[in-house]
């Protein structure tokens, strides 16, 4: 990385000298400014916890399927490290709790979100609106060093005694302040340095989005990714918040004894609990989905946006409906704030809020369809260019579809009396992140991956990965749909043999057919298998930074978007020519040009002069 | 490499880049407290009846008086020194950031008297079901000695908190004589023993009473364990202290360590200061909704 650019600053008045010195090795990679250097700090840290939410989820899995037997290589290490929850190499129950509810807070809050928002936004949106930097570099450090300690906090939580929270990734109370180790007290401390991080960040973004656009880069001029994370930060901005306050007033019920999300009368292993109670349990569901389906959609927009922006590029036409999709991630983002009850119709909170839940759930399928339908029609008649990236955006597209269409009967009350708390509620939801935003990760790092380190990735071995990982995805959670309608609860910590066994129709117990039972196994091996896929992927991308295919320009995949006029990998002050902007996102194809992309930074051909008059005018 | 716009207006916004940032900054803190205020409203729908204090019978409603008027004036100083600097007058913009600061630091002083009064509280329900309930004034291996106050004070003050003591007592205390309704001025009965009144005589204490800690079957003080109320009380105070301390910790590093920006970069120095008072603002702002809801609703 060159640490002299010359970066005139024509808006800044008083632009005055800067002195550059090159800075040492603490300064460049680990208290960086740079939101590039940020943006990889993220990347890396989530895609190691990536990794570690994959690996509970495996010894899970293994349980499921076979219950009660040691995990083959992996259960020593285990007893090793974690003693006796791990006796024998077989997972006590308090593990399997533990490991479920850290898999599920890994995911979204250290894996996923970091990766789509922190890493993808801060490493591209700036170069994409033309920006040298964030607006508050240095909050932009903070935000990452209390995302970093929220991780510690959380990764340590496993080997305190008693181990990490075992309450589920919602940690319902009373449960949560109810079982009496640390795990919880940890959990919710690193949350809210999670949440503390995530916060500054979206502040970050969203200024940064309104008042460091290049000339020139108007709204309706902004890629749709842009769009999609200026959205993303809003929800982040402003459900974050009530689930702080909820972690706060959890804290308080667990370390002073405070009863907020404790009702009076509690019973807790046979003996009243002493607490003042009068508190309310249905709050803290409140509370935490305010936040929690919002954040659904902080899972999801980003990755759509990153599909949106890839999809342009391989089809070399312009996006289908642009303004129809900014619009609509608009919509989606306003009405992610008042769908949230739609996780408690079985709280007994009343029909009638029920209905207003069920109603508002229903409308906010619109603008998700809407978006997904602009990007397949975005494909009708297109060129198509089928590179790693472009496979995966693609598979995006059904495997969302897929998500959000089975997300309808949950959304409906009456179904979700059925389909509540099943398996069927985990394909849904896994379906719209793990096929879903997972292979828009994919996309954007094979993508991006060029403008970074200024190498390609090795295209066979991304194939590879690609078939692949799409093939064993399907394989993990197709057949939990079927699971989950024949009623397997998603919690059972031997994966619903208990229900195998027990048939009794006079005391009202009715068995599963067996052979729901035995899909576990299969999904066990096809969960294993997915894991293996993801060698390739480790392989190649570690490999290609030394051997990868050096880019031959600084726009590899001929693309119309600023990311790519600048020199690769962007130094400090990303650009190292003064950026204007004169044209839409997605100028492929133009009929008369002399190529088939026209960068947004081209001037038109007849007079670049007029138009930087006109653009000064309306300024 | 400069960030644009870090001191100068964005054209086409009107704003430089902190006060956006601090205006977002703010909407995420309204979140935060309204997250806040809205469990404290569904608690207190939701507390069983009898349980929430009556207006003003928890808190003194006099140190949360003063403490609103000093945080308004802390309010009016902020923005003259800010105008200050705008009209070019550093010593003058010293000497109101320095009120500023005397301000919050009178807040935080009065705010922990009264936190000491809580905590120094104490109701102690004695083996024999009676309760006593005062401040504690003396506590060793043997006893404790409780001041209690006189008999009217002492009954407006607390009665209706009592409420709360009892649905947790009930295990230990037993179903005397001695444990009648009581008509309180809500109007709500609630089950179990009036404080202060000695079982034997049915006479109210009041002075330095003396407890043997083998009389003792619990003891507990007023803090956020107490009751519901107490703990919203606690939450929300506590948090919103921290702010006070946050926001007067960032005023008194730009009004004195890093003071010396004025001499290089006024324009950039006086909007720092112009952000730091938007952040007091909110600060003050969250206390003018805390303060009825808390002592006097």
């Amino acid at each position: 990385m060159q640490a002299t650019t010359i970066v005139k600053e024509k808006a800044d008045a008083h632009a005055h000298e800067e002195h550059h010195h090159e800075p040492g090795f603490w300064q460049k990679y680990i208290f960086s400014t740079d939101h590039k250097v940020i943006g990889i700090q993220y990347g890396i840290t989530s895609l190691v916890f990536l990794f570690l939410g994959f690996c509970l989820m495996a010894c899970m899995r293994w349980q499921i399927a076979y219950p009660g037997q040691p995990i083959p290589v992996v259960g020593p290490l285990l007893e090793a490290v974690l003693g006796e929850v791990a006796a024998g190499g077989i997972m006590a129950p308090d593990l399997y709790n533990s490991f479920g509810a850290m898999h599920g807070t890994i995911m979204v809050f250290m894996a996923i979100v970091p990766l789509v928002f922190a890493a993808f936004g801060n490493y591209v949106v700036p170069l994409m609106i033309g920006a040298p930097d964030m607006a508050f570099p240095r909050i932009n450090m903070v935000s990452f060093d209390f995302f970093f300690i929220g991780c510690v906090i959380m990764f340590v939580s496993f080997f305190i005694p008693g181990g990490a929270a075992q309450a589920g990734w919602t940690s319902y109370s009373p449960l949560a302040t109810s079982i009496p180790t640390d795990g919880q007290t940890f959990w919710l401390i690193a949350m809210i340095m999670l949440i503390t991080s995530s916060l500054l960040g979206a502040v970050n973004f969203i200024a940064t989005i309104i008042q460091l656009r290049a000339p020139g880069m108007t709204w309706m001029r902004m890629p749709f990714f842009v769009w999609a994370q200026f959205v993303t930060a809003f929800l982040l901005l402003l459900a974050f918040p009530p689930l702080e306050t909820a972690g706060l007033m959890q804290l308080m019920d667990k370390v002073f004894h405070t009863s907020f999300f404790l009702p009076s009368g509690l019973i807790v292993g046979g003996s009243p609990a002493d607490i003042s109670g009068g508190g309310s349990p249905l709050l803290w569901q409140h509370l935490f989905w305010f936040l929690g389906h919002p954040e659904v959609y902080v899972l999801i927009l980003p990755a759509i946006g990153m599909v949106a922006e890839i999809i342009a590029n391989n089809i070399r036409k312009p996006l289908y409906g642009y303004k129809t999709m900014v619009y609509s991630v608009m919509v989606l983002g306003f009405l992610s704030f008042i769908v949230w009850a739609h996780h408690m119709y079985l709280t007994g909170m009343g029909n009638t809020i029920s209905a207003f839940f069920q109603t508002t759930t229903m409308i906010i399928s619109i603008p998700s369809v809407i978006l997904l339908t602009c990007l397949f029609m975005s494909l009708w008649g297109g060129s198509i260019r089928f590179n790693t990236p472009m496979l995966f955006a693609l598979a995006f597209l059904p495997m969302f579809g897929i998500g959000g269409l089975t997300g309808l009967p949950l959304g409906f009350n009456f179904s979700d009396i059925h389909l509540h708390d099943t398996y069927y509620v985990i394909a849904h939801f896994h379906y719209v992140v793990a096929p879903g935003t997972i292979f828009g990760i994919f996309a954007g790092i094979y993508y991006w991956y060029p403008k970074a380190t200024g190498r390609m990735m090795n295209e066979f071995w991304g194939k590879i990965h690609f078939w692949s990982s799409f093939i064993f995805m399907n394989a993990v959670f197709q057949p939990m749909f079927a699971q989950g309608m024949a009623g397997i609860h998603r919690r059972m910590y031997d994966g619903g043999a208990t229900y195998a066994g027990v048939a009794d129709p006079a005391s009202g117990v009715v068995s599963v057919p067996l052979k729901f039972i035995e899909m576990n196994k299969g999904i066990t091996l096809a969960a294993f298998m997915l894991g293996v896929s993801q060698i390739p992927f480790i392989l190649n991308f570690f490999m290609s930074m030394k051997n990868g295919k050096k880019v031959e320009s600084d726009n590899p995949w001929e693309s119309t978007t600023l990311e790519w006029q600048t020199p690769t990998p962007p130094p400090h002050g990303n650009f190292d020519k003064e950026i204007r902007v004169y044209r839409g996102p997605y100028e492929y194809s133009v009929p008369g040009a002399d190529k088939d992309y026209t960068p947004q930074n081209e001037p038109r051909k007849a007079d670049p002069k007029a138009d930087q008059k006109k653009e000064d005018a309306d300024k | 490499m400069d960030i644009p716009f870090t001191t100068k207006p964005r054209p086409d916004t009107g704003l430089y880049n902190a006060k956006l940032g601090i205006w977002l900054f703010l909407a995420s803190e309204v979140m935060l407290f309204g997250a806040l205020f809205s469990s404290y409203i569904m608690l207190r729908i939701g507390a069983p009846e009898g349980t929430w204090p009556a207006p003003g019978t928890m808190l003194d409603p006099i140190p949360g008086a003063i403490n609103t008027v000093v945080l308004i004036i802390s309010s009016i100083t902020v923005v003259l020194a800010w105008v200050s600097l705008k009209f070019n007058n550093f010593e003058q913009y010293r000497k109101y950031q320095a009120a500023t600061l005397a301000c919050a630091l009178a807040f935080m002083c009065i705010k922990a008297y009264e936190y000491h009064g809580k905590f120094n509280h104490y109701e102690v329900i004695k083996t024999d079901g009676s309760i006593v309930d005062g401040h504690m004034h003396e506590e060793t291996d043997e006893h404790v000695i409780l001041t209690v106050h006189a008999l009217e004070e002492e009954h407006d003050d607390h009665a209706h908190a009592e409420g709360d003591g009892h649905n947790h007592a009930g295990g230990g205390a037993p179903a005397e004589g001695d444990d009648h309704a009581v008509e309180k001025e809500g109007g709500s009965p609630y089950l179990g023993p009036e404080p202060n009144v000695d079982p034997t005589t049915g006479e109210h204490l009041h002075g330095e009473i003396t407890i043997l800690k083998s009389d003792i079957e619990k003891m507990e003080n007023y803090g956020p364990w107490h009751s519901t109320y107490l703990a919203i009380y606690f939450t929300l105070t506590g948090l919103h202290a921290l702010h006070v301390c946050g926001g007067a910790l960032v005023i008194f590093m730009i009004w004195g360590p890093l003071a010396g920006q004025w001499k290089t970069d006024p324009e950039r120095y006086t909007n720092r200061v112009e952000v730091s008072g938007l952040f007091w603002h909110f600060v003050d702002l969250v206390w003018i909704f805390l303060f009825p809801i808390l002592y006097l609703l």
